[in-house]
């Protein structure tokens, strides 16, 4: 593709990406007497309980990121190795998440978390459990493209008759592999964790997205600015990630 | 012997089924045995309400909100994803682009909603620009409020989501095999019919089947421009179970969460006879 | 396929398993409430007020849901209660419907974090006295019967009249509902959510309705006149929030007057009016969670919602508290902050039990075709 239409395809993009964006910084920073005025972001990024969630949120973020790809990562390459026939399965079972709304999974895990909160008390990191449920879909479909472009049949034969076992299989020479698809899962795991609402809501966790949407009430300028400041943030975030993401990943094979 | 080696694998995929378990297939049971009850006993009429002519015209919306946003979002969303990839990893347009499809794949409801009425609503930054530029107005008949507004709010975040998911399938995509084609005398177009579109056609459909799930059973958006009526399914679901005028409505709300299975695995299973249909010629 | 079978079987056995145990609930860590602040229906059971504010003050904290800071001056109500009595308020869910507030006391049974005091509609309000208890606050016997359970197990806390807020700025100022139907409101007039789901909205329709010949029993003309305000263009199905008002994207919103009114304190242009002379009116209902994390707390809350201090915070809100004639006779109503209260011309229309119902039936019926 050459070069002048590529950057023409971003600029266009970009106009559609970043003109609600600049829209929201627009009202964030009016004043009702028509000038212009930072005190909604001031009050923002210096509140307490604001600062605080982030912590928690950050911490959140981690925990649901691996246990996710703990849980789902050899599974799908298990299944792609050994049970094929049961991919279908999977993927179905990977997309119920999505299908049923937040709203209604709440009503039935409820029971679940009535336990949850037994064994593991009631700190917001127990919603991990939930989030790395509502991530399954995004995860799985970014680790599956990530492995569909990877003959990973052939791989493990191979690695197999030079005398690996299947767990040396999985870590040494599928997983760095995928490491576009582990970006990928991780980047919306992230983002997810940051931006999830109704569960937290609903099940009465103060993590970041509930406090902030609790401090937006008092003010329309802050609720906007505290919308916008969430997605910097998560972008943010996200691109330091990838700086990380990029160092630890070999050279591709062949 | 025969019976050990085929129960041995189903192993490995223990941990996943049972976490699953607890904290998917329960909530799912709770909810699909609820769409079969009615004040405490076994009734039908939740399921015979599905078929009333203003959840039938909520099922029609639904689906096509899902599938046009699916379908826009997949075809942009791969369009950004070429333009980038191949953009060398450490390539800092690259990383930007991914970080901020990342967060915008997960931005929707209140905030989204109003950031696009700030835009091109009444009053809106462009609303204003134009009228003073053109003196067009921008909000006409409040087309942002019906179909043709909520299919341009939603892939705001479908377009980035189909980045963050097809992006890994388009990386796979070796040079090796366009040198190889190109040696072998294909041309560009026969390169990309012939090799990279089969080859990425499973990861891109499975792609547009998540965007059109997404799409299908958001609704906080849908809440915030369309608040009158629910014309879409999941709005349906949130009256049903939380309105404060008209009570007892949680079995419905079941009933519909259990017609919204059955939409998306009967997607699905479109989804996999496309693919079986068009993977023949792959091992 | 003997192997698989089995492998079925067990899942289906798990599966079942699972299932009921999920719906028996673990052991109470909280050694359950044994209080005697879980059964006091007055102040005189725990020994009197000053042991109610010492019990409270030992559990430390009160659990609300659904209060936006800006509606009714929760916000200012809150904070007051909370550094009066040092008591942590913890709020959630400020955007939850009435019906959300049952459904997490439902889902969040026994857990410390379910709600400790509901503040309903009616509908959901008479609908629940199962979940509620009775409690009776040192000035029980001087709010008027009709706004009160005999027993205490529900009691008004404040009311307002629908009306309609518009920006001066913006639009021309609105004397009755029939102007919302002119040409210079295209696009502009919205409802504070759906009729069929929010108590605002209802009370909209039944404004409408009683504008245009119906009544508390007919509420068709009211339907009627929000298609005609759909197919002239005006009506947007938006849902109004502060920020929408600020930006200027719904300059005409149909509410109770003392959400409108909080809007005025933000945004100066913003006018509101009570219109016609059968004012539509609400009050909303006042209870406390039988299976409550923190009995004393919620009752002490109570206490203070009912007091002056608590009455008036809310007529600062521009609500009308529902003690307001008594304060005015004892002379502890604050007068400035109820001169500001939009003037209302004649006998309101209050919707019985009866005539909600039979209008909620005729809206799920009839609003989403009307609208469409």
């Amino acid at each position: 593709m050459k070069p002048w239409l590529r950057w023409l395809i971003l600029l266009v993009f970009a106009v559609y990406f970043f003109g609600p964006l600049l829209s929201m910084l627009d009202f964030s920073t009016k004043t009702t007497s028509g000038g212009r005025s930072g005190a909604a972001w001031k009050a923002l990024v210096t509140n307490h309980q604001v600062l605080g969630a982030i912590g928690q949120s950050l911490l959140l973020c981690v925990t649901t990121v691996v246990l996710m790809l703990v849980i789902l990562l050899p599974t799908m390459i298990w299944v792609r190795l050994r049970l094929p026939r049961l991919k279908r399965l999977i993927e179905f079972l990977c997309l119920l998440p999505l299908t049923i709304p937040a709203l209604v999974i709440v009503v039935g895990i409820n029971g679940v978390y009535a336990w949850v909160n037994y064994f593991f008390g009631y700190s917001p990191v127990v919603l991990t459990f939930a989030y790395v449920v509502l991530v399954l879909p995004y995860a799985y479909r970014a680790l599956d493209s990530s492995l569909s472009a990877l003959d990973v049949t052939t791989l493990a034969e191979a690695a197999r008759s030079l005398g690996a076992g299947w767990l040396t299989v999985i870590t040494r020479v599928v997983v760095p592999n995928v490491g576009a698809g582990i970006l990928s899962a991780a980047f919306i795991s992230v983002a997810l964790v940051l931006g999830e609402f109704t569960f937290a809501s609903l099940l009465n966790y103060q993590t970041l997205p509930v406090v902030i949407d609790l401090f937006g009430k008092r003010d329309a300028h802050v609720s906007v600015a505290a919308a916008l400041g969430s997605i910097v943030f998560a972008s943010a975030l996200l691109l330091l990630l990838s700086f990380a993401g990029a160092r630890s990943r070999g050279r591709k094979g062949a | 012997m025969r019976r050990a080696r085929s129960l041995v694998p189903l192993v490995g995929i223990l941990p996943f089924l049972a976490y699953l378990l607890l904290f998917l297939l329960i909530p799912t049971v709770v909810v699909i045995v609820g769409a079969f009850q009615e004040d405490g006993s076994f009734s039908l009429s939740n399921l015979h309400a599905l078929t009333n002519s203003a959840t039938v015209d909520a099922l029609r919306s639904s689906v096509v909100l899902s599938a046009s946003t699916a379908v826009i979002g997949g075809l942009l969303g791969a369009l950004l994803a070429a333009v980038i990839v191949s953009a060398p990893e450490r390539s800092l347009v690259r990383r930007a682009v991914l970080a901020l499809s990342g967060s915008l794949a997960q931005t929707g409801g209140v905030s989204l909603a109003f950031a696009w009425m700030a835009t091109i609503g009444l009053g809106g930054t462009l609303t204003t620009m134009v009228q003073n530029a053109l003196s067009l107005d921008l909000t006409g008949n409040g087309w942002l409020y019906a179909m043709p507004g909520l299919i341009l709010v939603y892939c705001y975040f479908q377009i980035p989501l189909m980045v963050i998911v097809f992006l890994p399938a388009l990386d796979g995509l070796r040079p090796q095999w366009r040198e190889a084609a190109e040696t072998l005398g294909a041309s560009r177009l026969q390169y990309l019919t012939q090799v990279a579109i089969p080859l990425l056609l499973p990861a891109f459909l499975g792609s547009l089947l998540l965007l059109f799930a997404n799409a299908f059973a958001a609704y906080a958006t849908a809440a915030a421009l369309v608040s009158q009526g629910s014309p879409i399914l999941p709005l349906m679901i949130r009256a049903a179970l939380t309105s404060e005028v008209v009570l007892g409505q949680q079995h419905l709300a079941y009933a519909i969460a259990l017609e919204m299975i059955v939409v998306v695995a009967l997607i699905m299973g479109a989804y996999a006879w496309l693919l079986r249909r068009s993977s023949r010629w792959m091992r | 396929m003997n192997a698989r079978r089995l492998a079925v079987a067990a899942a289906a056995a798990l599966a079942m398993t699972a299932v009921s145990a999920c719906s028996s609930t673990p052991p109470s860590k909280s050694g359950g409430n044994s209080s005697a602040a879980a059964t006091a229906t007055s102040a005189a059971d725990l020994g009197g007020m000053s042991k109610l504010v010492a019990a409270a003050k030992k559990e430390g904290s009160l659990n609300v849901i659904a209060l936006p800071p800006d509606w009714a001056n929760y916000g200012a109500i809150i904070k007051a209660f909370s550094d009066k009595y040092g008591i942590k308020v913890n709020s959630a869910q400020p955007d939850a419907a009435s019906q959300d507030e049952i459904n997490a006391a439902k889902q969040l049974k026994g857990r410390p974090t379910a709600p400790d005091v509901f503040d309903l509609g009616q509908a959901v309000a008479l609908a629940n006295t199962d979940l509620f208890a009775p409690y009776k606050v040192s000035d029980f016997d001087k709010i008027p019967s009709q706004f009160k359970d005999a027993d205490g197990t529900w009691v008004n806390d404040y009311g307002g009249y629908m009306s309609i807020g518009y920006d001066s700025k913006k639009v021309p100022a609105v004397k009755s509902v029939s102007d919302l139907l002119k040409p210079a409101y295209k696009g502009k007039v919205a409802l504070n959510g759906d009729p069929t789901q929010a108590g605002a909205a209802f009370s909209g329709v039944v404004m409408a309705a009683v504008a245009n010949g119906g009544s508390a029993d007919d509420i068709s003309p009211g339907v009627k006149f929000f298609s005609q305000l759909k197919k002239a263009g005006n009506f947007l199905p938006v849902d109004p929030t502060p920020a929408t008002i600020e930006s200027g994207q719904t300059p005409v919103v149909i509410d109770w007057d003392y959400t409108n009114a909080a809007e005025t304190a933000k945004l100066p242009s913003w006018k509101v009016v009570v219109p016609g002379n059968q004012p539509v009116g609400g009050y909303y209902y006042q209870a406390i969670n039988k299976d409550a994390p923190h009995p004393a707390a919620a009752r002490l809350w109570e206490e203070y919602l009912y007091s002056a201090e608590g009455q008036n915070g809310f007529l600062a809100g521009g609500a009308r508290p529902v003690l307001a004639d008594q304060m005015k006779t004892d002379g502890t109503l604050d007068t400035a902050d109820y001169a500001k209260l939009p003037a209302v011309k004649g006998t309101p229309v209050l919707l019985t039990q009866d005539q909600n119902t039979k209008a909620a039936d005729y809206l799920a019926k009839n609003w989403a075709s009307a609208v469409k």
